[in-house]
């Protein structure tokens, strides 16, 4: 088998050498890279998925600043223990918009990703302030000071200015009235005009006080903001479509 | 380097070939892979190849290779969904029409209700109710028979499905007044109106000094509350005259809550949870503490009381 010996030219000619592991790293290289660039093939579009509010925006950069990411995952697995327990498993289109993406990879607290609408606003608010108060076995730690911190929202439009060019379809008129709109979410229904919030994010957006404090707009706002849509976007009467696909 | 004369020389102690390199009188031995460790290398590349053919592998412009055998962990999941669904179709079969008379009437039913509520009960209502359901400020102990919205069957289905001050029509609903905050009652009158709610369950509070708040209660409170304090559950008004406090029985907290007004909310589970766990989790609810009767009786109870 004199081919096998072949490879002792390849050894002893190191530009010969240095010439074919340029060519099998390419290889390898292609087939994981251009895929990316198909992105759109594999994300089924669903109905429903909207990019976040600025209130929610500035809600998941709290998120990503305490890095809640590091225990809380946010990423639903298609088994059928995380379908039982946490409910639909989560669709590629869910997490389009977030960047950087937040599913995580360990679970010390439970996974997030439809904990919109599941505890109230009130639980969330007393729940980050002292966990052990409603959840005596918890080892999260207290966020206590999330209430005293006023968000930060002077920014924000350039936030989403920024996720604009990432590809998030902010239009103009969300870009303009972005910090309005988190004021006015923050403030809630009862106590301004929303139309122009609901008009831009859709009607089922949550406008409400969310942390208890009316005279102010914390940090907690935001966070609660952003933790009660997570998950709550798409309507799984219309999913239905995109998991029958698969068949 | 003798490259040239490629002549393989052989070892003599090992008998095995060299490399034909020398450095300094030391030569390299050639020896070949082990047999075994060869032929697993190439079987898991044939392996490789019949993994692209069943499996998904390749990306395509259009996606990816799907492989002859079709799998998803979407279909996978389906699957054992389907499994378990097989398993409990014995008791589901029977459940899913039964009213919550016959799911008690029937052990095995009621034992089907207590196993599956129990556990949906972790997933979803131990995080506020607490892991035993004894719940915690705000947060009601269902572990008694103190009910804010009442505690039969339907009524506890009701409460899950619809929740409480939610998004929706058929929620349960009230707003007490923030009487202090709202300026309804001045400072001195919250303070009366205390003192006379403390007294309700403490015996040690004399009434002729709590004149005025009971007045005061007369007028601002019992229309909810009832004129002995006893709470309804058409407001999910508490029960003052008891010991059992949702947050808090300590002076400071009673006055709060008149002066500020309280107002727990409880998510709807109508839309989260299907029909067969609600009714699993309200039978289980129903057994836990102090399930009431069907309305007939209790309606009785309450006239009398009246």
């Amino acid at each position: 088998m004199s081919w096998m010996n072949k490879h002792e030219k390849l050894e002893r000619n190191s530009l010969l050498l240095l010439g074919f592991i340029i060519v099998t790293v390419l290889i390898g290289g292609i087939i994981e890279i251009v895929p990316l660039f198909r992105m759109e093939t594999v994300i089924e579009p669903v109905e429903g998925v909207r990019p976040y509010t600025p209130l929610e925006l500035a809600g998941q950069n709290i998120y990503v600043r305490e890095n809640c990411a590091s225990c809380h995952s946010q990423h639903i697995r298609p088994l059928r223990d995380e379908v039982v327990r946490y409910g639909h498993y989560s669709l590629a289109a869910e997490s389009m918009y977030d960047h950087p993406f937040l599913w995580g990879s360990k679970r010390t607290g439970p996974d997030l990703a439809r904990v919109g609408g599941k505890y109230s606003d009130e639980w969330h608010t007393a729940h980050m302030k002292e966990p052990r108060d409603l959840v005596p076995e918890s080892i999260m730690p207290s966020y206590g000071f999330l209430l005293k911190k006023s968000a930060k929202l002077h920014d924000i439009k350039d936030h989403l200015k920024t996720l604009r060019r990432l590809g998030v379809p902010y239009n103009d008129e969300m870009i303009e009235w972005a910090r309005k709109d988190a004021v006015a979410q923050a403030v809630g229904e009862n106590r301004t005009d929303i139309s122009g919030l609901q008009e831009r994010y859709g009607d089922s957006v949550n406008a409400r006080d969310f942390d208890g404090q009316p005279d102010m707009i914390s940090e907690m706002d935001a966070l609660v903001a952003y933790l009660q849509v997570l998950g709550t976007m798409v309507d799984f009467e219309a999913a239905k479509n995109v998991e029958g696909g698969a068949e | 380097m003798n490259d040239e004369n490629n002549k393989k020389e052989i070892d003599e102690v090992t008998g095995v070939e060299t490399t034909g390199h020398e450095w300094d009188g030391l030569k390299e031995l050639n020896t070949p892979l082990p047999r075994w460790w060869l032929w697993i290398f190439y079987v898991t590349i044939i392996w490789s190849v019949w993994y692209w053919v069943i499996y998904p592998a390749w990306p395509t412009l259009s996606g990816n290779t799907e492989g002859t055998g079709q799998y998803t962990q979407f279909n996978e999941l389906a699957a054992s969904q389907n499994e378990i669904v097989e398993r409990q179709k014995a008791y589901l079969d029977r459940f899913e029409g039964a009213s919550f008379e016959e799911i008690l009437d029937d052990p095995e039913l009621y034992a089907f209700a207590i196993a599956g509520g129990s556990s949906a009960f972790k997933d979803n209502c131990a995080t506020c109710h607490g892991t035993g359901g004894a719940g915690g400020k705000g947060y009601p102990n269902l572990n008694d028979d103190d009910w804010l919205w009442g505690g039969t069957l339907s009524e506890i289905h009701q409460t899950l499905e619809f929740g409480i001050r939610e998004n929706n029509y058929d929620t349960r609903l009230s707003q007490m007044p923030a009487f202090g905050k709202d300026e309804l009652l001045t400072k001195h009158e919250v303070d009366a109106v205390v003192d006379y709610v403390l007294s309700l369950s403490n015996n040690k509070i004399l009434e002729t000094e709590v004149v005025e708040g009971a007045q005061i209660f007369k007028m601002q409170c019992a229309s909810c509350h009832g004129d002995d304090g006893k709470g309804s559950h058409d407001f999910g008004a508490p029960n003052l005259a008891d010991k059992i406090w949702l947050y808090g029985g300590d002076r400071s907290s009673v006055y709060q809550s008149v002066y500020s007004s309280r107002a727990g909310m409880m998510p709807a589970w109508g839309n989260r949870l299907d029909e067969n766990t609600l009714k699993q989790l309200t039978v289980f609810l129903h057994q836990l503490g102090g399930g009431e009767e069907e309305q007939e009786n209790v309606s009785a109870a309450t006239e009398s009381d009246q």
